[in-house]
């Protein structure tokens, strides 16, 4: 299948969780729509949402919860 | 004639050089985190250096221009595209009315200027038509940009065309780790001897809260304090003082655990002691940092700051001379 890779449009601290006491946005396995969040970008004391820029279904996050991201760093791949 | 922001990008705003001379009454410098690539992206389309630029920081903005116009964009390494088709950074570009300027995502660097033949006419407040943001003031309405917003712009000089373009050699940006040369001073003497050597030894990380009133780094060894009675007036932690004045770039620890060094959006002053303070001549590179770049701290004397300082302004002479 063909992979589509999201990738981060800001640098930060990534997390996949909407708060520490709220489940994951999307798990490994899970279909997605485009424009769907998948997951938080923090900086500047502020958080923006990472949107899905394609339809499918999430075969990989390839950075983990809390851990730091920079811009254009791919975060998942989904299988399209 | 104006610009139509389209999408805002993450924090963009209106800043030139500046409104110094209210620091004592509150009121922050403010202006380019990164002067030395404002003053060139101006200088590229013909402007005065010290008109008023777009800073977008961590992300780019996507402008849609009414009018033709000669653009530059400097500082951060984010490619810059006219209707979809890349443009060089430090080069300048003509962009029709009716196209839009959008940027692919942050390469290097942290915040990129949008300079614009003619500048960003928005009202002068104070001298200066910087954006600070905290006091509502300056700038467009006082705030970041946001979509739907229509920017006045200037009229042209026309003294410049496109390609335009500041030599690599006079770019500058900070190193990884970055190196941060600073002046000891201050309230230097209220920590040990054993944390101001690990101060200085240690590898810092750019904190992802840094922002535009003072820059955060964290990761280093916590600082311990000589031990005193606090003043009267002091706060009961050791890292309090009897409030004093925040210079630009001074590095304040409360707490002893993270180091912030103010910038353009500085607080003028408050409790905590200050370790020293940061060279004028290395403000414009933590303009340029990104969460989670390393930092070092590096000692250096009055002399030498001086020096530093001599030769910033030979590169920007320099610079200035290149375009005749």
């Amino acid at each position: 299948m063909p992979e589509h890779q999201i990738q981060s449009p800001l640098p930060g601290t990534f997390y996949r969780k909407p708060s520490p006491d709220q489940p994951e946005y999307k798990a490994v396995g899970d279909t997605v729509d485009a424009g769907e969040v998948i997951g938080l970008i923090e900086v500047m004391k502020s958080f923006h949402e990472i949107h899905a820029d394609a339809a499918g279904i999430i075969s990989e996050f390839l950075i983990e919860n809390e851990e730091p991201v920079q811009a254009g760093q791919p975060v998942a791949i989904l299988s399209t | 004639m104006t610009i139509r922001v389209i999408q805002q990008g993450l924090a963009t705003t209106v800043q030139d050089l500046g409104r110094p001379g209210y620091y004592h009454l509150g009121i922050p410098l403010s202006g380019a985190m990164d002067r030395l690539a404002l003053r060139a992206a101006n200088l590229l389309v013909g402007n005065d250096e010290g008109a008023a630029a777009l800073e977008a920081v961590f992300m780019g903005p996507t402008l849609e221009f009414t009018q033709d116009a000669l653009v530059a964009v400097s500082g951060a390494e984010m490619v810059p595209k006219v209707d979809g088709d890349p443009r060089e950074t430090w080069t300048s570009f003509a962009i029709k009315a009716g196209q839009s300027l959008s940027f692919e995502f942050l390469k290097s660097g942290a915040r990129a200027y949008i300079a614009v033949s003619g500048g960003i006419d928005v009202p002068v407040v104070l001298g200066s038509r910087s954006t600070y943001a905290l006091g509502a003031l300056g700038g467009h309405e006082g705030r970041p940009l946001q979509a739907g917003d229509e920017l006045p712009i200037g009229a042209s000089s026309g003294e410049k065309g496109e390609g335009v373009r500041v030599a690599e050699a006079h770019r500058r940006g900070p190193g990884n780790p970055a190196e941060l040369r600073m002046l000891p001073g201050l309230y230097w003497h209220r920590i040990t001897e054993g944390s101001g050597y690990s101060f200085f030894d240690d590898t810092w990380k750019v904190a992802p809260e840094a922002d535009r009133i003072g820059y955060r780094f964290r990761g280093g060894k916590k600082l311990e304090f000589v031990d005193r009675e606090q003043p009267f007036g002091a706060g009961s932690d050791p890292s309090n003082i009897v409030d004093g004045c925040y210079p630009y770039g001074s590095i304040q620890v409360p707490g002893g655990t993270e180091p912030i060094v103010l910038h353009r959006d500085a607080v003028s002053g408050g409790g905590y002691f200050m370790l020293g303070t940061v060279i004028s001549a290395d403000m414009d590179l933590i303009g340029q940092l990104q969460p989670h770049t390393p930092a070092k701290f590096v000692e250096v004397t009055m002399e030498e700051a001086l020096a530093a300082r001599k030769d910033r302004q030979g590169l920007l002479d320099t610079i200035r001379a290149s375009f005749g």
